[in-house]
């Protein structure tokens, strides 16, 4: 851990924990919106430890992200309904399903290893809502029900007075009451700890290895060290990562759905990773946060209000113009994320975060920033 | 017995259209060496050109309706029906195999275009950005066709002719017979596969891709524009696409996912052929459709509940863990 880290880890947390002051100024201070921020954000670090490092590119993350919600929602049947064994279980069973999957597609790489990481996604998207439906329920997705067992729950005398029970931390609803904000900060502490653990792994000697990896895997195998074990694990750590996001998802909503692991999920968090700049530290996390707040925003425009924005235009201009703008928002919202994440692709491989280092350079303060920004670019070599 | 026979010839179907888009994408695989996440996009686009074909042969006038006469009612009649009358009725009833007259060019052009605009920088790249920007390609693709014909399926006519059953056990003395048009979707695939490996082992042209495969700066030292040919094959790989996927309507109407569902399948297909070999993809297409449609039977499916969800990529991870390069595969492609 260099000195800069830990400032890294010191802006992080305070940028996240100071999320609610902030959050309404770019019209995001609702707990909803914020959660998201937190679990997506930490999806995407986790992927970015993946890709990022070893540049092995997983289209399948999305599997792991169902499996924890709906460990997460088992457990808030079958146990109780406190949030703290739920996202320990899910997170466990993030890791044995990247354990299981990474055993079989880590034997190839390139391009097969993300055709067999999507194909199996698809497989355990389908059979989510074909065999596995007595575990999954299927279309309707797993919901809490006023007959669970909660055995837990009821051994303690915990019941609620009337309808469904909701989820709590130590006793504490998380999503009961008004603007409660205890969900938020579970998904931003767990998003700061899982923020460190990256950065640890990445400055550790694993993650130099796992650099090594996508630099040169024959070179390293030629020095006598398998590459094999070393994927493995960073592939059971990404995929805890996705279970436990997937855990918290259900633990500020509890409720699970096979759409979750569908292919568009998993390609979210890459687009995600690669929208904020892969290999970076915060690239991932602000990435994720462009995706969710545009994703809350352009999805809810619709024509009228398009037409109430443009309203300072002559009549027949404007409608024209909303006839054209409102295909890009609204339900139309992807083609818009598709297009934005082309030209990233194309134009931009490192994202936002080469965007604005590129921007800095401009715009002058070139030596003394660049320093500052190698630090934080530097896993991305 | 015969339900056996009824499903193999299912699965036969369904594994030329996994066939011929897996055909696609090893054309493209094998020559310009980049892994194309957006070619189910352009079967779906394909299947949306017999959508739009459809849309047109059916422009409309509103006409009194003659069969009522107590008030004024009107009726749509197609202008093709005014004009023409009984043939024009026809020819929209036909209007999936001509929708193939606008597919191919259409498909030939939108691939073309493709390779120039937008895959040739990406040739030196990593194939993660290849992968990552034929992604992105397929969601705008995909959005674009639902801008333009909504969310929802849209079931095509099988023309008159085909819509019939086709006892084909008879000449064998079995009781079974099949849709007639299933049975042209399969020989036409079968054509379309036959044109493309004659195209590629009998002319001139393929002779110069086939050394492109091999060796791609040879040929250039050889003072041949390879890229040219290239591009000319992407368009081709696309026009299979379009083919198949507007060929497929009648079976499955289209919506602007349906790309990506099969485009999972057909990498799967190609992955089990042998990336770079197009016999390995036609082997593996057919097999994968006919084993997932045996295993759909209720007598095995009983046993093993889902197995016809699961039985591709099961055979998939099997090969590849045997075979790591797939049935057919050549040394020295894609090998990473």
């Amino acid at each position: 851990m260099r000195s800069t880290d830990y400032l890294m880890i010191l802006i992080f947390a305070a940028v996240m924990l100071t999320m609610p002051l902030w959050g309404p100024l770019i019209d995001a201070g609702y707990p909803d919106i914020m959660q998201r921020f937190a679990v997506f954000g930490l999806i995407a670090v986790g992927f970015n430890l993946l890709f990022g490092l070893t540049g092995y590119l997983s289209f399948g993350h999305a599997a792991f992200l169902g499996v924890g919600s709906y460990t997460a929602v088992w457990s808030f049947k079958l146990f109780t309904m406190d949030v703290i064994p739920a996202i320990i279980a899910s997170t466990i069973m993030g890791g044995v399903v990247a354990l299981i999957l990474g055993f079989v597609a880590l034997r190839r790489s390139g391009i097969y290893f993300s055709i067999l990481t999507l194909a199996f996604a698809q497989m355990m998207y389908s059979l989510a809502y074909s065999v596995l439906t007595p575990l999954t329920n299927g279309e309707t997705g797993l919901q809490l029900a006023l007959d669970d067992p909660r055995i837990i729950d009821r051994a303690m005398g915990i019941n609620p007075e009337s309808g469904l029970p909701s989820t709590s931390f130590l006793g504490f609803g998380v999503t009961s009451g008004d603007n409660n904000l205890l969900g938020y900060w579970i998904c931003a502490v767990i998003a700061i700890l899982g923020f460190y653990i990256a950065l640890r792994i990445n400055r550790s000697s694993f993650g130099i290895m796992l650099r090594g990896i996508k630099s040169n895997q024959t070179r390293m195998s030629y020095t006598g060290l398998s590459a094999r074990p070393y994927l493995i694990t960073v592939f059971v750590i990404s995929g805890m990562y996705a279970g436990l996001a997937g855990g918290l998802l259900a633990a500020v909503d509890p409720l699970a759905g096979a759409e979750r692991m569908y292919w568009t999920a998993s390609g979210e968090i890459v687009l995600m990773t690669i929208l904020g700049g892969v290999g970076t530290m915060f690239g991932p996390i602000l990435g994720a946060g462009i995706i969710k707040w545009l994703e809350a925003k352009l999805s809810t425009f619709n024509e009228s209000v398009v037409e109430h924005a443009l309203a300072f235009l002559p009549d027949s201009i404007e409608h024209s113009i909303s006839v054209v703008v409102s295909k890009f928002v609204g339900e139309g919202w992807h083609l818009s994320l598709g297009i934005i994440f082309m030209l990233i692709v194309i134009f931009l491989p490192g994202g936002v975060m080469e965007g604005l280092q590129r921007l800095t350079r401009l715009v002058g303060f070139g030596k003394k920033h660049s320093q500052g920004d190698a630090a934080v670019r530097a896993p991305a070599e | 017995m015969d339900a056996i026979i009824l499903q193999f010839l299912n699965g036969v179907d369904k594994g030329a259209a996994y066939a011929l888009i897996a055909l696609g994408l090893t054309l493209i695989f094998g020559t310009l060496g980049v892994v194309n996440f957006a070619h189910g996009a352009l079967f779906m686009l394909g299947a949306f050109c017999a959508v739009t074909t459809n849309t047109l042969l059916t422009l409309s006038q509103k006409v009194k309706d003659p069969s009522i006469t107590f008030f004024e009612a009107y009726i749509d009649q197609p202008y093709l029906v005014t004009w023409y009358g009984d043939f024009g009725q026809t020819i929209i009833n036909w209007s999936v195999p001509i929708s193939l007259l606008l597919a191919i060019p259409v498909m030939f052009l939108i691939g073309t275009a493709l390779e120039r605009g937008l895959i040739r920088h990406f040739y030196n790249r990593p194939h993660a950005d290849q992968i990552l920007v034929t992604f992105g390609l397929a969601i705008v693709l995909g959005e674009i066709a639902r801008t333009f014909y909504g969310a929802n399926p849209l079931p095509q006519p099988t023309p008159e002719f085909f819509r019939g059953q086709v006892p084909i056990g008879a000449p064998f003395g079995l009781d079974i017979s099949y849709p007639a048009w299933r049975l042209m979707y399969f020989v036409v695939g079968i054509a379309v596969m036959f044109g493309v490996f004659a195209l590629l082992q009998f002319t001139r042209f393929g002779m110069v891709v086939r050394a492109g495969m091999q060796d791609r700066s040879m040929v250039q030292l050889l003072g041949i524009n390879i890229q040219a040919r290239f591009t000319l094959i992407f368009g081709l790989a696309a026009a299979i696409a379009g083919i198949a996927g507007a060929l497929y309507t009648p079976t499955l109407p289209p919506n602007y996912e349906m790309g990506m569902e099969f485009l999972v399948i057909s990498f799967v297909v190609v992955v089990v052929g042998g990336m770079g070999s197009l016999g390995g993809a036609v082997l593996a297409g057919f097999m994968l459709g006919v084993l997932e449609a045996i295993v759909a039977l209720p007598a095995i499916s009983d046993i093993i509940p889902g197995i016809n969800q699961v039985i591709i990529y099961a055979v998939a991870v099997v090969v590849l863990l045997t075979r790591p390069r797939g049935l057919m595969g050549r040394k020295g492609v894609m090998e990473d």
